[in-house]
C-alpha cells in the first residue's frame, strides 16, 4: 500500500485521458443534440453555474486524498449562506455577512476534523452526523422560511463583472490558484499527500496528523462558507434547503477527476475537469428538457461508472 | 461511564453474554427516558402516546433491521431512505392501476430486494466501498423518484390495506405485532442460523472468513438485498399509514435508522451487535423526539438532534471497544 503510494503509481499526466475524453465527448454529445449548448452565453453560463461546486470540489479533493470524505458540505454551505443572508441583512454589510459565514463554515469543518482525527470516528459517519446537525440547524435559524430583502452588495456579487470577466469566476479562478499552490508549493501541501499515503512518516518527521487532518477539513467548512456568499447571491435569498446534496456533486467531480479514495493521490486540475463535466452534464440535460431528477440520477450514475474505472485501474 | 469501566474489568464469559450485557445498558437508558418523560410531560404515559411510540419506533426499525445486517459485515447503506420512496411510490401506482393491494405490496418488496441487490453487486462485483456505493445509489434513487411522480401525490387506498399501518387488532396497532415478528426472525437467524453466524464473521474478519470457506460474497449479496427488502416492507407500511405516496417521503428516514443501529450498540467497523439492540435503539431515538415533541420542541431541531446522537453512539461504541480490548 506504501509502496504502491510512492514508486508505482503512474505520472498524474497519464490520468489526463479519463477525465478529459469524458468531458469532450460530454460537451460533442450536447453540441450535437442540445440546440443553444455550444453558444458562447450557454458556455459562460456552464462555467459560471461551476463556480460553487468549484468551491466545494477543490477542498473535496484535499478531504479525499487524506482517505476522508465530507458529506456535511452540502448542509454547511446551506448553513453558511443562510448566515450570510441573515447577517448582511440585519447589518447591511455584505463583508460582515462573509466573516459570519466563513466562521460559522470552519467552525463545522474543525468540528469535522476534531471528531475524525481525535475521536477517530469513521469520516462518512462523522460528517453525516453533522450534516444532520447542520441541516437542523438551518432549520432552526431560518425557521424554514426563506431569508429575503439581502442588500443589494450581496446579490451585485454574483452579476457583477471584473475586466469582463464575471466575478464568480474570478473567484473560482483565484480559489484554484490558491489550491494549486497550497497543494504542489508548500510543505502544508505535501503534508497532505502524506496524511493519505503515509502517515507514520508524518508521525517519524515529528510532525502531527491528528493536527493537519483537522486543518483540512477546517478548510473544506470555510470554503463552504465562501461558496455559501455565492449562493446567496445568486438566489439573492437565504434557502434552508438551497445547497442540499451539492456535496454528491462535489463528490462526483472528484471522482471523475480520477483522485482516488483508497490510495491518497489527488489531481486538482482533473476536479477542475470533473467539475466542468458535472456542470455541462447538467446543463445539457437542462437544455433538453430532463427535469433536475434525471440529472440527479445521471450524476449518481457517474459517480458509480467513475468509481467502477477507478477499482478496475487499481487493480490493473 | 461506571457501568463501561466496570465491564472492562470484568470480561463476560462469551460473546453472547457480553452482547445480552449491552442491550441492558440501552434498556435501562430506555426506562431513563421514560422516567424523565414521564415526569416532565403529563400527557406522556397515556395509552395513546405510548402506542404512538411504539408504532413510529417500529417504522424505524423495520428500515434498521436490515440495515444492522448490513452494518454487522462492517458496511452501510446510505441509500435506505431513498429506497422506501421509490418502493413506495411504486407499489402505490401499482395498487392504483390494478385494485390489488397483495400485488402492490409484491412489488414494493421486489422493488426494495432489487435495489438491495443493486447494491450488492456494487460492493461486491464491482468492489466500491459501500458507503459511497450506497451514496451514489441513494441519488440515482431520488432523481428516478421525482422523476416517476413529477411532483404528483398518489393517494386513497383500499380501506383492508390502510388497516397494515393504521389497524389495531386486540387494542395494538398491526406494526406493533410486525415488528414483534421480525425482532424475532431477524435475532433468530442472526444468532441461530449458520448465515447469520458467518454475517458476524464477515464483519470481524473478512480475510478469516473467505478462508475458512465462507461464500463471502454471496452472503454479502444477501445482506444488501435483505436491507433492501426491509426498506421495501417499510415502504408498504409508510403507504398504508399515511395514505399517500410523495417522492419525498424517504428524504428523513436513513439518519434515524443509522442512529438507531449505532445507539443500539451495532459496531461501525463490523461483527459485534444485535438485532434486538437496534430494537432498543430505534426505541430510545423515537422516545427522544417524542419527548421533544411533547415538551413542544419544533420539529425543526429533529434532524440537529439525530445527527448529534449518532455521533455520540459512535463515539460510545469505540470508547467502550477500546477498554475492552
Amino acid at each position: 500500500m506504501r509502496e504502491a503510494a510512492v514508486a508505482s503509481e503512474p505520472h498524474p499526466l497519464q490520468r489526463i485521458p479519463g477525465v478529459a475524453i469524458v468531458l469532450v465527448l460530454l460537451i460533442a454529445l450536447f453540441g450535437a443534440i442540445a440546440p443553444g449548448f455550444l453558444s458562447v452565453a450557454n458556455l459562460s453560463n456552464v462555467l459560471v453555474q461551476s463556480t460553487i461546486l468549484t468551491m466545494l470540489a477543490l477542498p473535496m479533493t484535499l478531504i479525499i486524498m487524506t482517505e476522508g470524505l465530507d458529506l456535511s458540505m452540502g448542509a454547511v454551505l446551506t448553513l453558511t449562506s443562510l448566515c450570510v443572508a441573515i447577517v448582511s441583512l440585519a447589518t447591511k454589510s455584505m463583508l460582515l455577512g462573509l466573516g459570519a459565514g466563513l466562521l460559522v463554515g470552519a467552525a463545522f469543518g474543525t468540528v469535522n476534523g476534531w471528531l475524525v482525527a481525535i475521536l477517530g470516528i469513521p469520516p462518512f459517519v462523522a460528517t453525516l452526523g453533522t450534516l444532520g446537525m447542520a441541516q437542523g440547524l438551518s432549520l432552526i435559524v431560518s425557521d424554514g422560511q426563506s431569508v429575503v430583502g439581502i442588500p443589494h452588495s450581496v446579490r451585485d456579487i454574483y452579476s457583477a463583472t471584473l475586466l469582463g470577466i464575471p466575478v464568480p469566476i474570478v473567484m473560482a479562478l483565484v480559489t484554484y490558484a490558491a489550491f494549486h499552490g497550497l497543494l504542489y508549493h508548500t510543505r502544508f501541501g505535501t503534508y497532505i499527500f502524506a496524511l493519505g499515503g503515509n502517515r507514520e512518516a508524518l508521525r517519524y518527521a515529528g510532525l502531527s496528523p491528528s493536527r493537519l487532518l483537522i486543518a483540512v477539513y477546517a478548510i473544506g467548512g470555510a470554503m463552504a462558507g465562501i461558496a455559501g456568499l455565492l449562493m446567496t447571491a445568486r438566489m439573492n435569498s437565504g434557502h434552508p434547503t438551497a445547497g442540499l446534496g451539492l456535496e454528491f456533486d462535489a463528490i462526483a467531480a472528484v471522482a471523475v477527476g480520477g483522485t482516488s479514495f483508497e490510495r491518497g493521490n489527488g489531481w486538482l486540475l482533473g476536479t477542475l475537469l470533473g467539475v466542468l463535466s458535472v456542470g455541462v452534464l447538467r446543463n445539457g440535460l437542462n437544455l433538453i428538457s430532463l427535469p433536475s431528477s434525471v440529472q440527479v440520477a445521471s450524476v449518481g450514475v457517474l459517480v458509480i461508472v467513475a468509481l467502477f474505472l477507478d477499482g478496475l485501474r487499481s487493480r490493473a | 461511564m461506571t457501568d463501561i469501566t466496570k465491564e472492562a474489568i470484568m470480561p463476560p464469559r462469551s460473546f453472547l453474554s457480553q452482547d445480552a450485557i449491552q442491550v441492558f445498558y440501552r434498556l435501562l437508558a430506555a426506562l431513563l427516558i421514560c422516567a424523565v418523560l414521564a415526569v416532565l410531560s403529563d400527557s406522556f404515559l397515556s395509552l395513546g402516546n405510548i402506542l404512538n411510540v411504539l408504532r413510529q419506533a417500529s417504522l424505524t426499525f423495520f428500515i434498521a433491521s436490515g440495515l444492522t445486517l448490513v452494518v454487522l459485515t462492517a458496511g452501510l447503506d446510505l441509500s435506505v431512505g431513498a429506497n422506501v420512496a421509490l418502493s413506495a411510490c411504486i407499489a402505490g401506482t401499482v395498487i392504483h392501476k390494478t385494485g390489488s393491494p397483495a400485488l402492490g405490496i409484491l412489488t414494493g418488496l421486489a422493488c426494495g430486494g432489487l435495489v438491495g441487490l443493486l447494491n450488492g453487486i456494487m460492493v461486491t462485483a464491482l468492489r466500491i466501498p459501500s458507503f459511497i456505493a450506497t451514496y451514489g445509489m441513494l441519488w440515482v434513487l431520488n432523481g428516478l423518484t421525482y422523476w416517476y411522480m413529477a411532483g404528483e401525490t398518489l393517494h386513497g387506498f383500499p380501506a383492508g390495506f390502510r388497516q397494515i399501518g393504521s389497524g389495531y387488532l386486540f387494542g395494538l396497532p398491526i406494526p406493533v405485532y410486525l415488528l414483534l415478528v421480525f425482532l424475532g426472525i431477524g435475532t433468530l437467524f442472526a444468532q441461530r442460523t449458520i448465515w447469520g453466524q458467518e454475517i458476524y464473521a464477515i464483519g470481524a474478519n473478512p480475510v478469516a472468513a473467505r478462508l475458512s470457506g465462507i461464500p463471502v460474497a454471496r452472503r454479502l449479496l444477501l445482506v444488501y438485498a435483505v436491507s433492501g427488502i426491509m426498506a421495501g416492507l417499510a415502504s408498504i407500511i409508510f403507504l398504508s399509514r399515511l395514505n399517500s405516496a410523495e417522492a419525498d417521503i424517504g428524504e428523513s428516514l436513513t439518519l434515524p435508522a443509522i442512529a438507531a443501529v449505532l445507539i443500539g450498540g451495532t459496531s461501525l467497523f463490523g461483527g459485534v451487535g444485535t438485532v434486538f439492540g437496534t430494537f432498543i435503539g430505534a426505541l430510545i431515538l423515537t422516545l427522544v423526539l417524542n419527548g421533544m415533541n411533547l415538551l413542544s420542541v419544533s420539529a425543526n431541531w429533529q434532524p440537529l438532534v439525530t445527527g448529534i446522537i449518532v455521533i455520540l453512539a459512535v463515539w460510545l461504541d469505540m470508547k467502550t471497544r477500546r477498554r475492552t480490548q
